[in-house]
């Protein structure tokens, strides 16, 4: 107990700085431009951030158990060219189950070497970034995918329809954020896979199939992806191969952002989503104050170190430490 | 001895976090060749101590005096360079690099330029190695070396400087009997060398055998001081935990049952062979024998962690078979691991999840869990097994050790298992949760289970098991009844001295 309170302040910093320094970012901004807190803007920030919330739910999962997934972007190219490219050849009712198979089985493929293999993670997606990449390119043949007839197809309803006013790609991301957030938080399968990216060993001596859950964390990235991929697709009704490139670490980003522990064991599709819209407000704040575009990619990147600086300090009570 | 000045002498400490008296006064005082135990249960204060003392902790009163002169730790490092040195219970060597680099490690010896001289090095290395009669080399990597070795390398670390004190924390937590005589000796030659030894343990076997003096604290306070010739472990242990500890031998019987388990001729590849037994329901049979015996590997096989190269398992009289820990747990065994941070509990959970994991998914509600079937699955046990804790949602990692075992415990009685088997029961554990511990495992054998209890500790086998199964390098050496069983047997048979099996 005495270890708890000791460091009162600064462990309170540390769990709860996140949110703290997101609050004086927001405010800040919105001295800086009131347009930022418009509700305009405030939709415009969810509806463009939902493509990668949806990854990041997926990528939850994962993270939480004990692994890490930097195939999601490649991954989200290749469901987005192979649903545009079947869209005009079978037609969008067979396209997007089949786009969702093949994404599915790559996901199975990941989940197989991760989980049953028992690979290591980042060496095993982040070839697969690389690998799914070059499947997209050889599929396309390198052009860009586009539908022919854009006006006459019912297939625009996921990325740019809309109900009782609210656009489609934030309801797919609520909705799958709720399932979601249910499955992991009040389902056997959610316990386990906490068990097993808390301590794999004593899951495994408490009779939990840790490769079976892990294979399970990897078929929900990818469905989560093939979401991402019709939404996108869905939403441009045209595409180039490179579309989801680099999103793999913003929808890390998001999920570290969220407290999700590196890890493994912790995290919440709740706390993700906060995320998901931390990143997505402070990327848009920037645009606003007139910062570059390209100057996101260093933010994203400050904004990650800042957030595993935090997780690691969340543990051992302070942000800075002699030893470990 | 008397007339000499103390190596190390600690007056008045207080140590206070925000609510909390950690240590509430302690004086300490260990003179030069003596080894001084320094015991208490588990928060009683000791490790506070230790990081006062070693520059890691700032005391709020107190002072530190070596050699009489008052001095204040600023750091490890200062305390090191003032001659109070620690060979901590784990290990912190780099396995890449050579003995002679991790012993020197921040401080190589250099030559002009900032190149390391390595004649040097690899000189001075051996000869500290050289004092500690070792059979290893300065160039060897530490990596290399077993467990007990690197402990040696961590000691021959503490020896680059002129030590006044040298403090062991659970030394030989992770060393074989073998390994043990081997640190006993380097204890003995730092003693004759008149360097001041304070050793940090909860095994009483060895406070006996190798101190001279044991100091108690229990919480946070100073409780005496005592000559360890002229005690014994009674005593001791009353002035750890306020009252007496129980290790009498096992005399209690109730009705065996039907025979739960029977194992015929069981192998697995070299660890252990042609392994038979059985255990009746209301009978705890203890598996006693070196690390290495093969009883933890006997365990894990029977918990399907392992798949057995020969023989039959047989429950209740029907033939098994049992390819996966989920394949045992349907079949009614149980398994307390040996490794109860590494295998047994998940520390960042909370005590409610960790203890209803293995059923979780026959606690539903729909497809739900039920939070409710877990609540109450929690509050049972924590009443049946005493854990205390401020509540469910607790995280594990923050109970004691002797809680977190119960934890685990109640995680298998909650299945409801026809074999309980526990691995190495009060391993860490304090001296009052132990015996809680004994007192359970007996009432459960007395409720109709079948328990087996595999322990590294004699006195424990003793104390709790009706039959014991003496094992050695992977085969089992004698079977003994409780009346039938004396220290002398047990312990020739579990050095393969008695030849034939029974």
């Amino acid at each position: 107990m005495a270890e708890l309170t000791r460091k009162g302040l600064q462990g309170f910093l540390a769990r709860q700085g996140i949110l703290v320094a997101f609050a004086v970012f927001m405010i800040a901004f919105a001295v800086a431009n009131p347009r930022f807190i418009d509700i305009d803007n405030v939709f415009g920030v969810i509806r463009s951030s939902a493509i990668l919330g949806v990854m990041a739910l997926g990528v939850t999962f994962v993270v939480i158990g004990g692994n890490l997934d930097l195939s999601v972007g490649s991954m989200m190219s290749f469901s987005t060219i192979v649903v545009l490219d079947l869209h005009d050849k079978i037609g969008p009712t067979l396209a997007i189950p089949s786009m969702f198979a093949m994404t599915l089985a790559l996901g199975a493929f990941i989940g197989i070497l991760v989980g049953y293999l028992k690979l290591n993670s980042l060496i095993v997606t982040l070839g697969m970034l690389s690998a799914i990449h070059g499947l997209t390119l050889t599929y396309s043949g390198g052009k860009n995918m586009d539908i022919a007839d854009k006006s006459g197809t019912w297939f625009s309803v996921f990325g740019q329809g809309s109900v009782a006013g609210l656009p489609m790609p934030i309801l797919i991301f609520a909705g799958l954020a709720i399932v979601l957030s249910i499955i992991l938080s009040r389902t056997p399968f959610g316990r386990k896979v906490y068990a097993v990216g808390g301590n794999g060993v004593a899951a495994t001596f408490s009779g939990i199939p840790r490769a079976r859950v892990v294979f399970m964390t990897y078929l929900m990235s990818s469905f989560c992806v093939a979401t991402a991929g019709l939404i996108q697709a869905s939403r441009s009704l045209g595409s180039q191969n490179t579309v989801g490139q680099g999103m793999e670490l913003e929808v890390l980003a998001a999920v570290i952002l969220g407290g999700a522990s590196l890890l493994g064991g912790s995290g919440t599709i709740f706390k993700t989503v906060i995320g998901v819209l931390i990143l997505g407000f402070i990327q848009n704040g920037l645009l606003l104050l007139g910062l570059a575009f390209y100057a996101q990619y260093i933010v994203t990147w400050i904004i990650i170190i800042l957030a595993v600086w935090l997780d690691i300090a969340a543990k051992r009570g302070g942000l800075w430490s002699r030893i470990a | 001895m008397t007339d000499q000045t103390p190596a190390l002498r600690l007056e008045g400490i207080v140590k206070t976090f925000p609510g909390v008296r950690a240590l509430d006064g302690v004086s300490l005082t260990v003179m030069p060749g003596e080894v001084h135990a320094l015991m208490g249960e588990n928060g009683a204060g000791k490790s506070t101590l230790m990081k006062v003392l070693g520059g890691i902790l700032a005391p709020n009163e107190g002072q530190i005096f070596i050699e009489e002169q008052p001095t204040v730790m600023s750091s490890p490092m200062n305390a090191k360079a003032k001659g109070v040195v620690f060979i901590h219970q784990e290990l912190s060597l780099a396995d890449e690099l050579t003995v002679a680099e991790n012993i020197f490690l921040g401080e190589l010896p250099k030559k002009s330029f900032g190149r390391v001289d390595w004649q040097r090095l690899y000189d001075e290395t051996d000869a500290i190695l050289k004092t500690l009669n070792v059979g290893f080399a300065a160039r060897t990597r530490v990596g290399d070396l077993s467990i007990a070795n690197q402990q040696m390398v961590e000691i021959a670390r503490a020896l680059t400087v002129e030590p006044r004190a040298v403090i062991f924390d659970e030394p030989t937590a992770s060393l074989t009997d073998a390994e043990k005589v081997v640190l006993f000796e380097v204890i003995a030659d730092l003693q004759s060398r008149g360097v001041g030894v304070i050793y940090i343990s909860h095994r009483m076997e060895e406070i006996f055998k190798i101190t001279d003096r044991i100091s108690v604290l229990r919480d946070g306070q100073y409780r005496g001081t005592l000559n360890t010739a002229e005690t014994n472990e009674e005593e001791v242990t009353q002035l750890m935990i306020g009252r007496t500890l129980d290790l009498s031998r096992n005399e209690s019987t109730h009705e065996l049952g039907e025979v739960a388990l029977e194992v015929r001729g069981l192998s697995c590849g070299g660890l252990f062979e042609d392994v038979s037994f059985s255990v009746r329901r209301g009978e705890v049979v203890g598996f006693y024998g070196l690390v290495g015996a093969g009883r933890t590997e006997i365990a894990e096989t029977l918990f399907g962690l392992r798949e057995p190269s020969a023989g039959t398992i047989h429950l209740a009289g029907e033939e098994v078979s049992i390819h996966s820990p989920a394949d045992a747990i349907k079949r009614g065994i149980s398994l307390v691991p040996e490794d109860r941070k590494g295998q047994g509990l998940i520390l960042g959970m909370n005590c409610r999840d960790n203890m209803t994991l293995p059923q979780v998914s026959d606690l539903t509600a729909g497809p739900f869990v039920s939070d409710g079937a877990e609540v109450a699955i929690f509050d049972q046990y924590r009443d049946k097994l005493d854990i205390r804790t401020p509540g469910w949602r607790q995280l594990v990692g923050n109970l004691s050790g002797g809680n977190q075992q119960k934890i685990v415990i109640g995680k298998w009685l909650s299945m409801r298992p026809e074999v309980l088997i526990v691995d190495e029961p009060t391993r860490g554990i304090d001296v009052g949760s132990k015996s809680e511990i004994h007192n359970l495992i007996r009432e459960l054998a007395a409720q109709g289970y079948a328990v087996i209890v595999i322990s590294s500790e004699m006195p424990e086998v003793l104390h709790v098991s009706d039959r014991i199964v003496a094992m050695f390098s992977g085969r089992v050496m004698r079977e003994f009844t409780a009346e039938e069983v004396t220290e002398d047997s047990l312990i020739q048979a579990i050095s393969g001295l008695t030849g034939k099996t029974a």
